[in-house]
């Protein structure tokens, strides 16, 4: 195992000199960590970084392996949009980001790969990400009907309604959540974990303050 | 006579039919009997896993993973183990890699087995259904005398496995691998060769190698389109650098070459597992790292720090430094991948599961696209879908 990581890191490094060089007015920040390619791409100009990932002879990265999304409400731009890339060519994978926030759309990279279509309905869905160009963007899991966006850190666990069979209207009914009991949130964190033992004052001595 | 204008008709098929393999539901636009467009409704069995596991702890989240594809549940346990420690920078020892080698091939069989049967009574072959589910149900008792469960095994864990295996389990398992073939050699007599299953299956849903990549299919569905791809060999994780196996590949990846594929496929599982029992190496079966993996009920009784540990492991939980990483299995759908965001908690921030069945089931649109109702069925079948790992 550590031998395989060893021989990829090599060929990692190349390939991010390789996209630092190829790119450089597309991207803002390039990571390797865990054996892994992290690239971090300026919004507008995704389709052109996948694009090149894709084409040029030393990424080939032809098969787009996911989309998702993921949030971080304390951020300016909340949500990240993570494309997971894999070369089947060059054995490789790589992942690329954008930033967003709630209003402002991603271009769809469903022209250049098909099977971004779902991934990014599931992501629009989950998140509330608008991808520009899309061409059916539809909800993809939720209900028929469902308004919110249920993966979002803002959207509470337990949902805002509930369904039930009535059997009085012969239908099923949408009732907002009654819970007997409130929704419970342990915070089983230990307070000696990871202490750090610092005594307020010690940094002074190390010339921080 | 003037010429009339013929409306496409629409049909609606499932979510109740029994060929959807569970809830999928296909609204179909149809120009008499041919498919013009299959538009597919999904996530009626949408359970919101994501959400739930950003909820729980790292141990408490495994289970969850069983419940994805409920088919091989160990394979997708394996892909969220390897995330943790990855993050963690855990080594598992060899003998638990070996365990889960053993046990992600038995998943694989499972997995053929069902599909493979299913696929066979949706085109019309009832009888291996039938004994294809008694040989499940012995491999479904090893899962049993492993940890306790049938199907939702939470055997896997963050370091290793959850305990060693029973006495005498590595010869049983080995007993019945000796005898699999007979069910192997009868399944290929009844239907390999059989005309009704090929003319249902040879040249439909034809796939190539370049559509297969831009539509992200992967497992055994991209190597019938002649790819030979395998993460299993070209990013081996645990030990499967140290097994002997072939990659079946197929060449014009329709659905009879999908069946074959998945047929060549069990019998590598079963050398593989094979190997693994006999190579089995002895040791500990999950890391001695108390801070990750609980100690054992006995030091538990007698120890106050095992206690403390153990205490502390199921209640808070271990915590995973801040980080991300993807980590994907071969699972016998295709690349099964966990992509994992850790705040440095002790609950995943972000745990985005990559189920291959989902691309898989987008694929059904232009694959079936100029074929017949009854082919959509084929298709379906051959694709391998399981709506729990699709609709999450």
């Amino acid at each position: 195992m550590s031998e395989l990581l060893s021989d990829n890191s090599a060929a990692l490094k190349d390939l991010k000199d390789l996209v630092v060089s190829q790119l450089a007015n597309e991207i803002l920040e390039t990571e390797i960590r865990y054996g892994e390619l992290t690239v971090i791409a300026k919004r507008d100009d995704i389709l052109k970084v996948l694009t090149f990932l894709r084409d040029d002879t030393g990424c080939l990265f032809k098969q787009l392996i996911d989309v998702c999304g993921a949030d971080y409400p304390e951020r300016v731009e909340r949500f990240d949009v993570v494309y997971h890339m894999l070369s089947l060519k060059h054995n490789l994978r790589i992942r690329v980001k954008v930033r967003t926030d709630e209003e402002s759309p991603v271009p769809s990279c469903v022209s250049l790969f098909s099977v971004a279509d779902w991934f990014e309905r599931e992501t629009w869905d989950m998140y509330g990400i608008f991808f520009a160009g899309h061409p059916d963007p539809r909800r993809l899991l939720t209900d028929y009907g469902f308004e919110g966006h249920p993966l979002r850190k803002d959207f509470p666990l337990t949902g805002y309604v509930e369904v039930r069979y009535d059997d009085e209207q012969k239908r099923v009914v949408y009732e907002p959540v009654k819970l007997v009991q409130d929704f419970r949130n342990f915070d089983f964190e230990s307070p000696w974990e990871g202490i750090q033992n610092v005594l307020p004052g010690d940094e002074k001595a190390e010339g921080k303050a | 006579m003037s010429e009339q204008k013929i409306k496409n008709m629409t049909m609606n098929f499932g979510p109740q039919h029994p060929a959807a393999h569970g809830v999928l539901r296909l609204v179909l636009e149809m120009d008499g009997e041919v498919i013009e467009r299959a538009d597919a409704h999904i996530g009626l069995l949408h359970r919101g896993t994501e959400k739930l596991i950003e909820y729980k702890t790292y141990i408490q989240a495994t289970p969850y993973f069983d419940r994805l594809d409920y088919v091989a549940p160990m394979n997708q346990e394996h892909a969220y183990c390897l995330a943790i420690e990855k993050l963690m920078g855990v080594e598992v020892p060899k003998r638990a890699q070996y365990i889960r080698v053993l046990y992600a091939e038995i998943g694989r069989i499972l997995n053929h087995i069902l599909n493979m049967t299913a696929f066979a009574l949706d085109v019309g072959a009832m009888t291996p259904l039938l004994w294809g589910f008694e040989e499940r149900e012995k491999l479904m008792e090893f899962y049993e005398r492993a940890c306790g469960a049938r199907l939702h095994a939470n055997y896997f864990r963050p370091g290793g496995v959850a305990a060693d295996l029973p006495a005498g389990l590595l010869e049983d398992i080995d007993a019945w691998a000796d005898q699999f073939d007979i069910f192997l050699n009868d399944f290929d007599r009844v239907l390999t060769g059989n005309r009704i299953f090929k003319q249902r299956t040879v040249d439909i849903g034809t796939v190539t190698a370049e559509e297969a990549l831009d539509w992200g299919f992967t497992g055994p569905n991209i190597r019938a389109s002649g790819l030979a791809w395998d993460l299993r060999k070209s990013q081996p994780y645990d030990s499967y650098e140290d097994f002997d196996f072939d990659i079946p590949v197929g060449k014009n990846g329709d659905c009879y070459d999908r069946f074959l594929v998945r047929f060549e496929e069990m019998w590598q599982s079963l050398k593989i597992i094979k190997q693994a029992v006999k190579n089995m190496p002895d040791g500990p079966v999950i890391v001695q790292n108390n801070k990750v993996a609980p100690p054992s009920r006995a030091q538990m009784k007698r120890s106050m720090e095992a206690l403390i540990h153990h205490f502390k492991l199921f209640t808070e939980g271990f915590h995973v430094p801040a980080g991300e990483c993807y980590a994907a299995v071969e699972a016998p759908k295709g690349e099964f991948g966990v992509y994992l965001v850790s705040d440095g908690s002790n609950r995943p921030y972000r745990c985005k599961i990559r189920a291959p069945g989902f691309p898989h089931l987008q694929g059904i649109d232009f694959m079936s696209k100029g074929h017949m109702l009854a082919d959509v069925v084929a298709n379906i079948g051959s694709l391998d879908i399981v709506f729990g790992e699709i609709d999450r």
